[in-house]
């Protein structure tokens, strides 16, 4: 089950097949349009808003920079607690220590909790091919999972389906994983919900490992926190006797008074909520009250090298609201996939490339997925300027070489030279304008513009020649004008 | 008062009227309007490219060129956006020093003039596109809509999803073709849906982009600097 994104093409390729898909784009649209509408809503609704960011941006950085401190104190309160704390330097070492912690166990099946850590790593994928099936059990999760696909959102995974789509998927796919869709579904939300319910169900009943991240790791307490709307994340998390969570290191706050400004920005900014209905916190284990068992994986995987880069590492301040999917234009039109990454969206297009590195054709082309509207910005509940990341990462690719970036350093060589000697520019101005009868509003070479837009026609003169007839010393007479109204 | 004009590359080269608009603009208004011939580009499009360190030598020789105005004037948002917000970061000290001088058209108008009414006519439907330099980083506001609001015989009319990129990003509409495309054409089939006549913004460059689909659509929307909607009046219109 489930697709991975090894080997994707560039943004600009991915994007062109969700563009040429007008399902798809409605499906976006619409969605995209309501989440953010409610979000404005919801933000408008608290008149600290804007302190309330700066305060999340604030306890992000203060732990950010002392991160070494508070993970040492975190593994020392789960440990205290009851919990098995192991490092995970990448993906692959993550997915060892967790598919041995299955084994170690005899089960073959685990629930999950939706957790894009463990997506990250592919963790599933890595499950499967040591015989253990891993079922996701978050609604949109389940249908990214039945459908064989992958997820396109952060929050809402299967953001690119509508309700015909899903039911076509939970009537075909259901009964190959345990129990199959009731006869005659129709699309009602209603309906579709209670065939996942159904099918969830017995899935939490048997399981006897579950597998979640976690929104937020309380260090003075080594207490861990998941903030959901279905309950299925309660269910996962209470039922089985063993609990195994997958956690990036930038995750962890230091106190729990610091929870307290996320979970009134968190669930605003994502589901548009005043608070989400499920806020599960646990802390290593309790005789006879939930899991028996707790290991906590704590993950790197391209965390610290971020965190070395000044401008960049601000991208580990994101709690994966989506709030920044939600108003991108060039999100709501290239969809998800193109990102090429579990991220999508603006912060995916500054997280991928800094966690997995510039070497990739799309990981190279995701820092130019942007047109710097500035809108991702706005939104972020812990004000990543994600257009500085995208400039910054630019300007790492424009310089890492490349025959394409070869041409472009040359060119904006060249320009820069022009614009050093204003009297070339001046006569570079004078030859288009000489010319501009002749110029064809399609040009040959210069297709990526004209292919659907037409060039503005030359004007008669530059501005500056304008000046020179009528403004510069001499050109006028006092009072007087030249004016040719042009 | 006296002011530096900063006509921008892409104005001095493809839109001169813009920059026309603005001296007559400011020249009526009793302002004294320079226009120091040293002037090239301020580096946006290098530096939104990804080249930082190429950028450097451009903002300072725009520092020197400018050097002795306290006021300095753009008809473009995000020209002044660049200076504004990035030069300050860019390590020169003489870049960071002329940075808080440089004043967007609107900003200056209303800001430092402390006019919205300029004395313009323009008798024609309009729709005001606020470009995103402008609206996000710069933080124009209702500036713009403040001085079109006391145009004498202009009819302004609601742009339905006024506040979303038209997809122009710079390089980003040569880069991403596609993308910046569906996003133009969304803008440009909102703008036609208004009925108005005039399509009006403070940055050319994405006039040009959202013009360049609308006149290969053929419609007859026609972008316009709102500076030349301020420099038109009674006695010499806009035509």
């Amino acid at each position: 089950m489930s697709g991975t994104f090894v080997g994707m093409p560039s943004f600009p390729t991915a994007a062109r097949g969700a563009l040429a898909d007008e399902t798809l784009r409605g499906n976006l649209r619409y969605a995209t349009h309501t989440i953010r509408d409610k979000r404005a809503k919801a933000v408008a609704e608290l008149d600290d808003w804007a302190l309330l960011r700066e305060a999340g941006k604030q306890i992000k950085d203060h732990t950010l920079r002392n991160l070494d401190r508070y993970l040492l104190q975190l593994e020392e309160a789960v440990t205290a607690a009851g919990g098995v704390v192991h490092w995970a330097a990448d993906a692959d070492e993550a997915n060892r220590i967790v598919a041995d912690l299955v084994k170690a166990t005899g089960e073959s099946e685990v629930v999950k909790v939706k957790s894009m850590a463990t997506q990250e790593i592919g963790l599933n994928e890595a499950l499967a091919a040591e015989g253990i099936s891993a079922y996701e059990t978050d609604l949109a999760e389940l249908i990214v999972q039945l459908g064989d696909d992958r997820p396109s959102h952060i929050l809402v995974p299967a953001i690119h389906r509508n309700r015909g789509e899903i039911r076509t998927i939970f009537a075909s796919e259901m009964g190959k994983w345990g129990r199959a869709a009731p006869d005659g579904l129709s699309d009602a939300p209603g309906e579709l919900a209670e065939a996942a319910r159904l099918h969830l169900r017995e899935k939490f009943l048997r399981a006897k490992v579950g597998i979640s991240g976690a929104n937020f790791m309380v260090a003075e307490t080594g207490t861990l926190a998941v903030f959901e709307s279905e309950g299925n994340g309660r269910m996962c998390l209470t039922l089985p006797e063993t609990l195994i969570s997958v956690v990036g290191i930038e995750k962890v706050v230091p106190t729990w008074r610091d929870l307290e400004v996320f979970l009134q920005t968190l669930p605003r900014s994502s589901t548009a909520e005043r608070m989400n209905p499920y806020t599960t916190m646990w802390t290593g284990t309790t005789d006879g009250d939930g899991p028996s068992a707790f290991h906590l994986v704590l993950l790197d995987n391209g965390r610290t090298a971020t965190l070395a880069d000044e401008t960049g590492r601000q991208a580990l301040r994101c709690i994966r609201c989506s709030a920044c999917l939600n108003v991108c234009p060039v999100y709501e039109r290239a969809g998800g996939h193109a990102y090429g990454s579990v991220y999508p969206g603006p912060i995916g297009a500054i997280l991928s490339p800094q966690l997995r590195g510039t070497g990739s054709e799309i990981d190279a082309s995701l820092p130019y997925a942007s047109s710097l509207c500035g809108a991702c910005y706005e939104v972020c509940p812990v004000a990543i300027d994600i257009p500085e990341v995208l400039v910054h990462l630019r300007d790492r690719v424009a310089h890492q070489g490349g025959r394409g970036h070869f041409l472009e350093r040359a060119a904006i060589k060249a320009a820069g030279w022009v614009f050093e000697h204003p009297g070339v520019l001046a006569a570079g101005e004078r030859a288009a304008t000489a010319t501009r009868k002749l110029h064809p509003s399609r040009v040959p070479g210069a297709g990526a513009w004209t292919n659907s837009r037409d060039l503005p026609p030359m004007p008669p003169e530059s501005f500056r020649d304008w000046w020179r007839r009528n403004r510069s010393q001499g050109a006028a007479p006092a009072g007087g004008r030249k004016d040719d109204g042009s | 008062m006296r002011v530096a004009l900063f006509v921008t590359c892409v104005n001095d080269a493809v839109y001169p009227a813009t920059g026309i608009a603005t001296v007559r603009l400011l020249e009526r208004l009793g302002v004294e309007v320079d226009f120091p011939e040293a002037q090239t580009c301020c580096g946006q499009p290098q530096y939104n490219t990804g080249y930082r360190r190429e950028t450097v030598p451009l903002a300072r020789r725009t520092a020197r060129v400018f050097d002795g105005y306290d006021h300095v004037v753009t008809p473009s948002g995000s020209c002044a956006a660049m200076v504004r917000d990035h030069y300050p970061a860019m390590g020169d000290s003489a870049a960071a020093a002329f940075a808080p001088r440089m004043y967007e058209l609107t900003e200056f108008l209303v800001d430092v003039l402390g006019v919205t009414d300029v004395g313009a006519y323009f008798p024609h439907s309009v729709t005001y596109h606020p470009s995103c330099h402008g609206l996000r980083l710069l933080g124009l506001g209702d500036r713009p809509r403040k001085l079109l609001n006391a145009v004498k015989g202009i009819e302004l009319r609601e742009l339905p999803g006024a506040q979303e990129c038209c997809g122009f990003g710079g390089t980003f509409a040569v880069k991403n073709a596609d993308v910046s495309t569906a996003m133009g054409r969304d803008k440009a089939r909102n703008a036609v849906s208004t009925g108005a006549e005039v399509l009006c913004g403070g940055d050319n460059s994405c006039l040009m982009h959202i013009g360049g689909v609308l006149s290969r659509e053929s419609q007859p929307v026609r972008p316009l600097h709102i500076a030349e909607i301020l420099a038109s009046t009674e006695e010499e219109p806009w035509s």
